[in-house]
């Protein structure tokens, strides 16, 4: 379970978290939605001890993140962030690799290996395995970053906005991967979106976020509703229930 | 452009590897004093010309050189900017003036003395340098190198006024300009602490890789991100300030080469540290070479002809970095 309490954090004088409660049992696909700059980045951040905590606590299983050794929380929570910085000269095999270190501590195992080759064929990096990844294009490199962060097998995930630059082939494979994931693998993975229908279709939970607050937090039946998402957007969202699901329709010839 | 087939990696560091050994052998053989075996008539016996100066010599240069190169690739790695090196961050100078201190306070000094003050003041040099760097604007990567030179243009000034009102200024020369010549048996073997420094950071290779890809990345994967920096720190500082006290100071070495390696093999060091350790051998080796026979029988340091072979490739590679952006 993450348990973040009370958690607040000013940057630049500007608050951007305030004093955020909220429980992530083990198990279930999270989705955090919410506006640019809502602090959900942020929030990622600090529950995996990226930013130093201000304010609150964060519990990974009862571990602090702030005073547990960084090698034990690398076995138990992985994050992609929203942005990687320059691509390396490095293969993708390599680079999903190096998602194995905090077990293989640089000596891969035969074991380490297999999990190599199994998560370039589960995200279908194969056919890329031999290439550089400053040779890639953004929705390829971003699927490796995804490869990565799968390899260091970890009970927890965060995943902030991992279908950036992804076709929509590509968008609903890895929305299948994470779903089966937590199926069959038990795994706890929080997912940041802003195509809020793949939040909708898939996640069992989706929490959003607004001016470093929650705003609102439940399933997708209950917040996939016009008054819900008008009160996070700030615009009339009409939504349609079919197939079982609820869809927004937010494009911009849909008025209201 | 870089195609990342082991076969190609291993051809290259087997070519790499021979080219070092014939420039041993060159090495060993190229000096004033002739060397053939039916020369009857010679000063100084054979055996003891070799092991007196000129093997001293060609290892002096092997070691600097893969030490220098995998200095510089560590430099990078902590920076995250593929155009700093030791002598473009303050290292060498920061080093220089530990020699100095250690001259003016205690002439008596042997080498080892030397050696860990300009260690000492190696290392707080570049961490001063490091903690400003890493202030300074990612976007604008060449702001970066630019401080260094800064940077180290005003040590290195200071050093020089130092040196200067303490009358010192004639050996000033022989610590900022590093040449090979002066080294004898019994004045290099320092030098070997270069094995024990290329050695940490082959095992720490994945570590300093993960690193090049930010702290936040280290961090998630379970690397203690200040810890590892500090440890890279020691190890840039300590090489430079050896061969700064050894030989003089060697520009470029740390930079030229693993820039190099990054196009022809990429940036897992795990794989490409061996290459740049090869890579600064070779070139620091050659340089030196080079030096003995241009104006031969004179030398020329080998300092010099890095300082011209240097800043040529320099700008080659900030060009190419452009063309590719
Ligand atoms: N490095 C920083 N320094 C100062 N303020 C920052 C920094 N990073 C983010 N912020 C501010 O913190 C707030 C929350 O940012 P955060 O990145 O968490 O938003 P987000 O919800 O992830 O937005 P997006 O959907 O655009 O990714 C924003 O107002 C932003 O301006
Ligand atoms: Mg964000």
């Amino acid at each position: 379970m993450i348990e973040i309490k009370s958690v607040s954090l000013v940057r630049e004088g500007q608050r951007v978290l305030d004093s955020i409660d909220l429980l992530l049992p083990r198990g279930g696909l999270t989705a955090l939605v919410g506006p640019n700059g809502a602090g959900k980045s942020t929030l990622l951040s600090l529950a995996a001890r990226l930013l130093p905590l201000q304010d609150g606590s964060v519990t990974i299983d009862g571990l602090p993140v702030e005073s547990t050794p960084g090698k034990l929380l690398a076995k138990k929570i992985a994050i992609l962030r929203q942005d990687s910085g320059p691509p390396p000269r490095v293969s993708v095999r390599d680079m999903v690799g190096f998602g194995r270190f905090p077990h293989s501590g640089g000596r891969m195992t035969a074991q380490d290996r297999t999990m190599v080759e199994e998560a370039l064929a589960r995200f279908e990096l194969e056919a890329l395995a031999n290439r550089s990844l400053d040779r890639l294009s953004g929705g390829q490199r971003q699927r490796v970053m995804v490869a990565m962060t799968y390899c260091q097998d970890t009970d927890y995930i965060l995943l902030d906005e991992p279908l950036n630059n992804l076709d929509m082939y590509h968008a609903r494979q890895l929305m299948l991967e994470l779903r089966r994931l937590v199926d069959e693998t038990g795994r706890t993975i929080v997912i940041v979106l802003h195509d809020i229908n793949h939040a909708s279709a898939s996640a069992d939970r989706i929490i959003a976020m607004k001016n470093g607050m929650i705003a609102a937090d439940g399933t997708p039946e209950t917040v996939m509703r016009t008054e819900v998402l008008e009160a996070i957007y700030g615009f009339r969202v009409p939504v349609i229930e079919t197939n079982g699901m609820r869809l927004a329709l937010q494009y911009a010839s849909c008025a209201p | 452009m870089f195609v990342p087939a082991i076969p190609l990696h291993r051809r290259v560091v087997m070519s790499a590897g021979l080219c070092l050994a014939l420039l041993v052998v060159a090495s060993l053989a190229i000096g004033v004093e002739e060397i053939s075996l039916s020369s009857t008539a010679r000063s100084v016996p054979l055996a003891d010309l070799l092991s007196i100066s000129r093997l001293p010599r060609t290892l002096a240069a092997v070691l600097c050189g893969a030490g220098l190169a995998v200095a510089g690739q560590i430099l990078q790695t902590l920076t995250r900017n593929r155009f700093v090196e030791p002598s473009t961050a303050g290292t060498a100078q920061s080093a220089a003036l530990g020699i100095l201190i250690v001259t003016l306070f205690l002439p008596a000094a042997g080498l080892g003395m030397k050696a860990l003050v300009a260690s000492i003041c190696a290392l707080a040099g570049t961490a001063l340098f490091l903690s400003t760097a890493h202030r300074l604007p990612p976007e604008q990567p060449h702001l970066v190198p630019l401080f260094g030179m800064v940077y180290g243009g005003v040590v290195g000034a200071a050093v020089t006024y130092v040196a200067w009102q303490n009358d010192l200024l004639q050996y000033l020369d022989i610590w900022t300009n590093g040449e090979f010549s002066g080294v004898l048996r019994g004045r290099y073997e320092l030098l070997f602490v270069a094995v024990v420094i290329v050695a940490v950071a082959m095992l720490i290779a994945e570590r300093l890789t993960i690193m090049a890809l930010g702290e936040a990345q280290a961090t998630s994967l379970g690397i203690d991100y200040r810890r590892m920096t500090q440890i890279g720190l020691v190890l840039v500082s300590v090489m430079s300030a050896l061969s700064v006290v050894v030989v003089g100071l060697i520009p470029f070495v740390g930079l030229v080469v693993p820039n190099l390696v990054s196009r022809l093999s990429g940036d897992n060091l795990r794989g490409t540290l061996p290459l740049t350790a090869l890579g600064g051998a070779i070139l620091v080796l050659a340089s030196d070479i080079a030096g003995r026979i241009i104006r031969f029988p004179y030398e020329i340091p080998v300092g010099t002809v890095m300082g011209v072979i240097g800043p040529a490739v320099f700008l080659w590679f900030v060009l190419q970095e452009r063309r590719d952006a």
